[in-house]
């Protein structure tokens, strides 16, 4: 399984990036393995500001639902637009086309506080 | 109490060899998922799967006294059964719920076997024994002698009979024969399953010592129409697609048989535990029953959401959903008050707060 080092991690298993002034946020490859097939991908908090693992969405598999949880304090500006149709694209590719959302963090250094790779997954 | 998680026998080939993802089901450690939950599931429906369902329970009753113990502790009529042939049936309770649903297969001349679930083996077991008291039935519990294949698909009756001389494509649906099966002899081989009504669907009682054999043989009898494994996962998709009960889900020790919809396995045309009060809620009706309904809006119902009237008022629960695989919609099945439960009746899933419409259907799902 593929962590990435240049993303971090939460105790949720999710993963955020940062690119500009936005930061991405999605699942990890840990967790779409353990959820199974993405089937449906729920998320209505665009324009809401939220703190750290605040709920922002849930995900659905076959079998499951889960919580999705913010890394850091921030406001959701945007869903995956592709998600709508083809949730699967978590499962295919969670640290890229699978993103969930791009959010505007209240202060960026928060994501400094999260795991690094190697962290993570010594946590698996 | 903590109980001992249980193994099926070849629960090193699923964990190992196959490295299926496990989960504790029923009290055992069992396969939920080896690639793709929906991968699987599409396997059953154009090609052919294998399930492990060795953690099932099989009683045998046999003697002078099998067929009165049959008659009297479940609900179907058995004396209708012939040698050779399958029915559905389920175990009352003596207080108006439902202590397990089965199929009793009519093996031979005053020989039966009863296919209970998992997770009610020792419930069950208990229950007959305390029921046959004053009957004196021959019961022989032997859920562990036993492991169980359910072979089912559009190719299966292609992939078992490089493997047996019974011919297959003249088995009749809830048929049961003994035969020489993978070269052993005297095997039991099923016509039934939890995944479709009509032609491929397959169980093969297998003795422990020969099921690793077996299962290898079966898998290469299947390779040519791509045969898979298929864990728990893909089961409750296949059945909940068929609008088949799962026990603990849909019916439980506190639901009315009447209430399920299992009417059609309730006979009245002889006595056995519980007949006066499901015959009194048959003629006096009853205040909710069990419906499939498919979303009409997005959204997956799953057990335990309320079902809502436009108004957003409780009219039910859901005791089972998902999304179907097939049809990529969210399906389900749960009790509504019986002001609702008319076909074509719009209902409405409460999903985190929001209500999303949906329609009773009448089950199957998928043809």
């Amino acid at each position: 399984m593929n962590f990435p080092d240049n993303l971090k991690y939460t105790q949720e298993h999710e993963w955020i990036r940062v690119e500009g002034d936005v930061a991405i946020v999605g699942i990890t490859a840990f967790a779409q393995n353990e959820l199974g097939d993405i089937v449906y991908v729920d998320i209505n908090s665009v324009g809401q500001s939220l703190a750290q693992n605040e709920v922002f969405g849930t995900i659905e598999a076959v079998k499951t639902v889960s919580d999705l949880y913010l890394p850091i304090a921030a406001e959701i500006v945007e869903i995956n637009p592709e998600l709508q149709e083809n949730p699967q694209l978590v499962n295919e590719d969670p640290y890229g086309k699978g993103w969930l959302v791009k959010v505007a963090p209240k202060n960026l250094d928060d994501i400094n506080q999260l795991m690094d790779a190697a962290t993570y997954q010594g946590k698996l | 109490m903590t109980q001992q998680l249980k193994k099926v026998p070849l629960n090193q080939l699923h964990e190992e060899e196959l490295k299926a993802k496990m989960v504790e089901f029923a009290g055992f450690w069992m396969p939920v998922r080896y690639s793709s939950d929906k991968d699987e599931h599409m396997t059953v429906r154009q090609a052919v799967g294998v399930f492990d369902v060795s953690h099932m329970g099989e009683f045998f009753i046999t003697g002078d006294k099998a067929l009165e113990l049959i008659q009297y502790v479940s609900a179907n009529d058995a004396s209708t059964l012939p040698i050779g042939k399958a029915q559905y049936s389920y175990f009352p309770n003596g207080k108006g719920g439902i202590v397990d649903d089965l199929l009793v297969y009519h093996l031979g001349e005053k020989e039966y076997m009863m296919v209970v679930n998992a997770a009610n083996i020792e419930k069950d077991w208990q229950w007959i024994q305390t029921q046959n008291q004053n009957i004196g039935a021959t019961l022989t519990n032997r859920s562990d002698e036993f492991c169980l294949f359910a072979v089912q698909g559009p190719y299966a009756a292609n992939t078992l009979q490089k493997l047996t001389e019974t011919a297959l494509a003249d088995m009749p649906y809830y048929a049961i024969t003994r035969t020489t099966f993978a070269g052993i002899p005297n095997i039991m081989l099923a016509s039934t399953g939890y995944t479709k009504k009509g032609s491929g669907s397959f169980e093969v009682f297998v003795p422990q010592a020969e099921a690793y054999q077996v299962w290898k043989k079966i898998f290469e009898a299947g390779a040519e129409w791509g045969i898979k494994p298929i864990g728990l996962g893909a089961r409750d998709t296949l059945r909940l697609e068929m609008g088949y009960c799962l026990y603990g889900n849909d019916i439980t020790d506190h639901t009315s048989p009447i209430e399920a919809g299992l009417g059609w396995v309730t006979k009245f045309t002889k006595n056995f535990i519980d007949a006066d009060l499901f015959k009194k809620q048959k003629e006096e009706g009853i205040s909710k029953k069990l419906v499939a309904f498919r979303m009409v809006e997005k959204g997956i119902p799953r057990s335990h959401y309320p079902i809502c009237d436009a108004n957003g008022n409780t009219i039910g629960e859901v005791t089972s959903g998902t999304i179907s695989p097939v049809l990529n919609i969210g399906i389900g099945m749960g009790y509504v008050n019986t002001t609702h439960n008319a076909l074509n009746t719009e209902v409405f899933v409460k999903i985190r707060e929001q209500l999303h419409k949906a329609i009773i259907v009448k089950p199957p799902f998928v043809d």
